[in-house]
């Protein structure tokens, strides 16, 4: 028997605004099947389905069709907080994934109760767990196990995803989620979060789900790369295939689909001149 | 000095009502203007029991509790039914202020003759022996009851200021203060927002409950009143709290807002010595709160709209 897969996506579809001009059809029946320890790499133009792919694993988005399974359990209509046990999330704006007027410390204790149905009324930092939590944000090598007591809001954007990052695998999640969690990240503190998140998943055998639209992360980072347009997979590169992947043939094949969606806009356009 | 010893009793039994404001507003950072009417509920609830001969703590936990449940269902109205949160507050003080009327069986309590705080703790300051006619302090004298009801109310108010603060330490409080702090994040760690919303409204409102139960207690008598203005009142006292702490550090500020309550009854007690009348002091307070909260956004846009004149020193 196959092994069980740490995430499972059944046709998921959803559309936003349904039966009103506004009408998007942001997932038309996506499915996908994670072996645990994978790491894949989601592309496509902004309005793809791509984030509303992560959101829908995240809990944000209940799709309206189809089927969320993580290890096997249903998790499609469980609330985001309680799916916070099994996946550790990283957002593209480094403001949201921490609390700014909380301290490092601070922010790493309720990393440290993911998973827990309630928090209790112990003392949040006791010194077993400060020490733990020195520890791990001296592994970051930034610095910042001697400013513990400094609120994050004080932090860089850059040094904020680190510590994003390190909260959502303190505890070690079943699923890890990127949200392009590098784009709004200047180069050099998009690299070091970058080799921080290789790092980590690869220590922690993490399965991961990255959502992107730099074809050069897409290439460098995991063992399959699917490419989304107008909410489905439309290309798939595994194995092998993935491992020649090379930057311009994800370029050629983008400016295949925009060519395809110019030539649409364009025809759309005719039509709008010749009946309006 | 007896202004003195009264400004620092009502600036202490008031820095309850401002701790509740300062946890909804600040803390979790939502208008809840559950506090008018947790306030009045407060008030009624200590003196219905105490004039029925209950002891002034009982009397005074449960109009605690009396506000909680009204915070609970500010609360839950607004997570469970979606009602808007200004909404779900001023439902709730309105529907009070039926109960209110109704625990007052249609007129004020009284409370002389009752085991209320100041009775109570000028039996004690007399049993223990001592002077029956007050002190003599900078030249004025004090009488034994202001005296003792200061004293008594320095434990009442400090001790669920200092839980307040050790709350805000455990894992729970820490769950509360991401809540309001980014909700996105404390979702992803697996906080239950909407939980944490309710005990938040239910923490607040406790404490403005007691700061009610406090203030009739203080007051000799309870009445309708009671439930007008607390809200301004507390936010003008969290207001002067934030200036004096300068938002620095969460102990620091829970001891700003005591210390900024005191200062502002003792700027109250200033202003009704300079001749001001007590029927103006809803309104100065009210428009001190709007001089804050507008002022210093004027001054920044008037840098803004003109930048040659050296807007990137400010």
């Amino acid at each position: 028997m196959a092994e069980q897969p740490e995430l499972e996506l059944r046709d998921l579809r959803h559309t936003f605004n349904e039966g009103t001009v506004n009408e998007v059809r942001a997932l038309r029946g996506v499915s996908l099947s994670m072996e645990p320890g994978a790491f894949v790499v989601v592309l496509g133009f902004n309005g793809s389905g791509k984030s509303s792919l992560l959101n829908a694993v995240a809990g944000t988005l209940i799709p309206a069709h189809g089927e969320v399974l993580v290890h096997g359990e249903d998790v499609t209509r469980w609330p985001e907080h309680r799916r916070a046990g099994l996946v550790g999330r990283v957002f593209q704006d480094p403001l949201r994934g921490t609390a700014p007027r909380l301290t490092i410390a601070e922010n790493l204790a309720l990393a440290t109760q993911r998973g827990r149905r309630w928090p209790d009324l112990r003392r949040a930092l006791s010194r077993s767990r400060r020490e733990v939590i020195a520890e791990r944000v001296g592994e970051l090598g930034m610095g910042l196990e001697d400013r513990l007591d400094t609120p994050i809001g004080a932090l860089s954007g850059g040094q904020r995803q680190a510590i994003t990052l390190l909260m959502a695998t303190l505890v070690s999640p079943r699923i890890l989620l990127l949200d392009e969690h590098t784009a709004a990240l200047d180069p050099k503190s998009a690299e070091m979060v970058l080799g921080l998140t290789e790092d980590v998943v690869r220590k922690l055998k993490l399965t991961t789900l990255m959502v992107t639209h730099s074809m050069a992360q897409a290439v460098r980072l995991g063992d399959r790369v699917l490419m989304m347009h107008r909410g489905k997979v439309v290309r798939d590169y595994r194995g092998s295939r993935k491992r020649r992947l090379r930057a311009e043939e994800l370029l050629d094949h983008f400016n295949e689909l925009r060519n395809e969606d110019l030539l649409d806009e364009s025809a759309a356009g005719m039509l709008e001149r010749m009946y309006l | 000095m007896n202004l003195l010893v009264g400004a620092l009793s009502m600036g202490l039994l008031l820095s309850l009502l401002a701790l509740g404001v300062f946890v909804a507003f600040r803390i979790l950072g939502t208008y809840d203007l559950t506090a008018d009417g947790a306030f009045g509920v407060g008030a009624v609830v200590a003196a219905a029991l105490l004039a029925r001969g209950f002891d002034p703590t009982t009397a005074t936990l449960v109009a605690g509790l009396a506000g909680a449940a009204a915070g609970a269902v500010t609360g839950t109205l607004h997570t469970r039914l979606k009602v808007d949160i200004l909404l779900a507050g001023i439902l709730v003080t309105t529907a009070l202020y039926s109960l209110d009327l109704f625990l007052m069986q249609g007129g004020d309590i009284p409370l002389s003759g009752t085991r209320a705080l100041p009775g109570t703790a000028e039996k004690l300051w007399l049993a223990a022996g001592l002077p029956v006619g007050g002190l003599e302090l900078f030249g004025t004298r004090v009488s034994a009851r202001n005296l003792a009801t200061l004293i008594a109310l320095i434990p009442a108010a400090g001790v669920p200021v200092l839980l307040l603060d050790r709350f805000f330490r455990t894992s729970l409080g820490l769950a509360l203060r991401a809540t309001g702090d980014n909700r996105t994040m404390a979702r992803a760690v697996g906080i239950d927002v909407d939980a944490m919303f309710v005990l938040g409204l239910v923490a607040a409102n406790g404490m403005v409950g007691l700061s009610g139960a406090l203030f009739a207690q203080y007051q000799s008598f309870a009445n309708i009143q009671m439930s007008f203005g607390n809200l301004v009142t507390g936010l003008g006292c969290v207001i002067l709290g934030d200036a004096l702490s300068r938002g620095r550090g969460l102990g620091r500020r829970i001891t700003g807002v005591v210390l900024g309550t005191i200062l502002f009854r003792l700027l109250v007690a200033a202003a009704i010595t300079a001749g001001v009348a007590p029927n103006a002091l809803k309104l100065l307070t009210a428009l001190f709160v709007l001089a804050v909260l507008v002022v210093p956004d004027l001054v920044r846009s008037r840098w803004r709209a003109r930048p040659a004149e050296g807007a990137q020193h400010g």
